[in-house]
């Protein structure tokens, strides 16, 4: 089996394609995030987004705490149509 | 510091990369692109992602039929490895009175004898056996073409840029044009950010929302705005739902990417925030939950994933403006008012044939800025 470490779960990339990308000059999350669907999967990036971030830190030569982060937006979790509409559970 | 520069774009979104390409093509040698952000991060990016036949005046009829033929071949053209997932599924647009269904009509007839668009009125039995899931009730009728759908707004601008860069465009992210020169009624260069100028002849506004701020820059007073739409998309499901849905009476439309999750959307001009405002709001999600699960009850069981919003760059009759202006050297291809994307294709070549003299393969004088103020507006009917 070929070495593939996994950075992003909910769209399968790793972090060799992750790596590529960087290097092809995609060098923000919120770029990498358009052009691979890195971090648009249900978990919204809490799984890949901080990888990502260190892997554009490395290859940037930035702190991690300069590289600007997606801009957060709701729902916090996914969230059923028929809840928000307020008469539905979410076992049903 | 300074250098040189034949053309100068302002904007990397679906319409400045398109341009800059078509203008390298015919030969430009250097041609400078500007973006204050990256490539596809304003009004590009956060589209509905959505290209289609059904408008209802000629000039809109005309270029985007052109601009759905040259999607289909654009990866190809461009010479583009990743594709624009391009998925052509149609746009049902849904008919609630007789007189809609009559104005729909009307738009199929000019659409298929313009363009051989191939525009059909569907009844409400076949509407559902396209949509089976559909709450019909108070539908008389559709408007639908099966060559209408989506394509992805970020790839389809990546593979513009990329194919521009490769003909030496030189783009410049994450700079922005801080002012334009202008001398004896004719542009001679863009200060950017960094403080450096770029000398240049042409300056191409492209700049979507912030089209207007561009535009002061020259003296030009453009009556553009922003307005802030919103949109969210759920989780990927099976593919179920072949087409875009839009009902004008409700302000709404959905569709399936071919990724399989579903963006669903509702338009509330009157009540959204018209300045630079992109942030999400609780009364869109409640919003979109009541009146899509009325048109798709089905939908109660989907989650949602993420919502967002972006600007749509508003025009006083929701057109665009394009092409030159009293500014020598200074071209506008702004005002696409939630429009554009599907245009970039055709209108990029359009405006490098301005911008170079030549006759435009498709007449956009009803285009021009100075309607305004002579009053020949636009009169679309099919805009949402």
């Amino acid at each position: 089996m070929p070495d593939r470490t996994i950075v992003c779960r909910c769209e399968d990339l790793s972090l060799e394609e992750i790596r590529e990308l960087i290097d092809q000059g995609f060098k923000s999350i919120d770029e990498i995030k358009r052009i691979s669907r890195c971090g648009m999967g249900p978990c919204q990036g809490r799984g890949c987004r901080q990888i990502v971030a260190q892997e554009i830190a490395a290859a940037t030569g930035k702190k991690l705490d300069e590289i600007e982060m997606p801009k957060f937006r709701p729902p916090v979790k996914p969230v059923k149509l028929g809840i928000l509409l307020g008469g539905e559970k979410e076992d049903e | 510091m300074s250098k040189k520069a034949d053309v100068v774009v302002i904007g990397g979104g679906v319409h400045g990369c398109s341009i800059a390409y078509h203008l390298a093509k015919k030969g430009y040698k250097k041609i400078v692109l500007l973006e204050k952000s990256y490539l596809a991060s304003s009004g590009t990016g956060r589209s509905a992602a959505g290209i289609r036949h059904q408008f209802g005046t000629e000039i809109n009829i005309r270029l985007s039929a052109t601009s759905v033929k040259m999607m289909e071949n654009l990866a190809q053209e461009l010479d583009y490895p990743r594709g624009i997932d391009l998925m052509q599924g149609g746009y049902m647009m849904l008919a609630y009175t007789e007189s809609q269904l009559e104005q729909f009509k009307t738009n199929a007839a000019l659409q298929n004898s313009l363009m051989n668009a191939g525009t059909r009125i569907l009844t409400v039995d076949e509407i559902l056996k396209i949509v089976p899931t559909l709450n019909t009730e108070g539908v008389v009728g559709a408007s639908f073409n099966e060559k209408d759908g989506h394509v992805d707004p970020f790839h389809v601008t990546q593979a513009y840029a990329d194919a521009a860069a490769r003909l030496g465009v030189e783009i410049m992210t994450r700079t922005e044009a801080v002012d334009i020169r202008v001398a004896g009624g004719r542009v001679t260069g863009v200060v950017i950010n960094s403080g450096e100028v770029i000398e240049t002849p042409v300056v191409v506004n492209a700049a979507g929302p912030y089209g207007a701020l561009i535009g002061k820059m020259v003296g030009l007073d453009i009556p553009l705005y922003p307005e802030r739409h919103q949109i969210l998309v759920t989780e990927p499901l099976e593919m179920f739902l072949p087409c875009m849905v839009i009902s004008f009476t409700h302000g709404t439309y959905f569709k399936q990417t071919p990724h399989g999750s579903l963006l669903l959307g509702v338009g509330d001009p009157e009540h959204e925030v018209k300045d630079f405002n992109e942030e999400s709001t609780w009364q869109f999600l409640e919003d979109v939950a009541r009146k899509i699960t009325y048109h798709m009850p089905v939908l109660k069981k989907v989650r949602v994933v993420r919502q967002w919003a972006g600007l749509y760059d508003m025009t006083p009759d929701s057109q665009a403006i394009l092409g030159k202006t009293g500014v020598e050297g200074f071209y506008l291809d702004v005002g696409w008012s939630g429009h554009g994307l599907q245009l970039g294709p055709v209108v990029g070549k359009i405006m490098a044939q301005v911008i170079s003299g030549e006759e435009p393969d498709i007449d956009i004088s009803v285009m021009n800025l100075e309607r305004f103020k002579t009053g020949a507006l636009i009169p679309e009917p099919a805009c949402v």
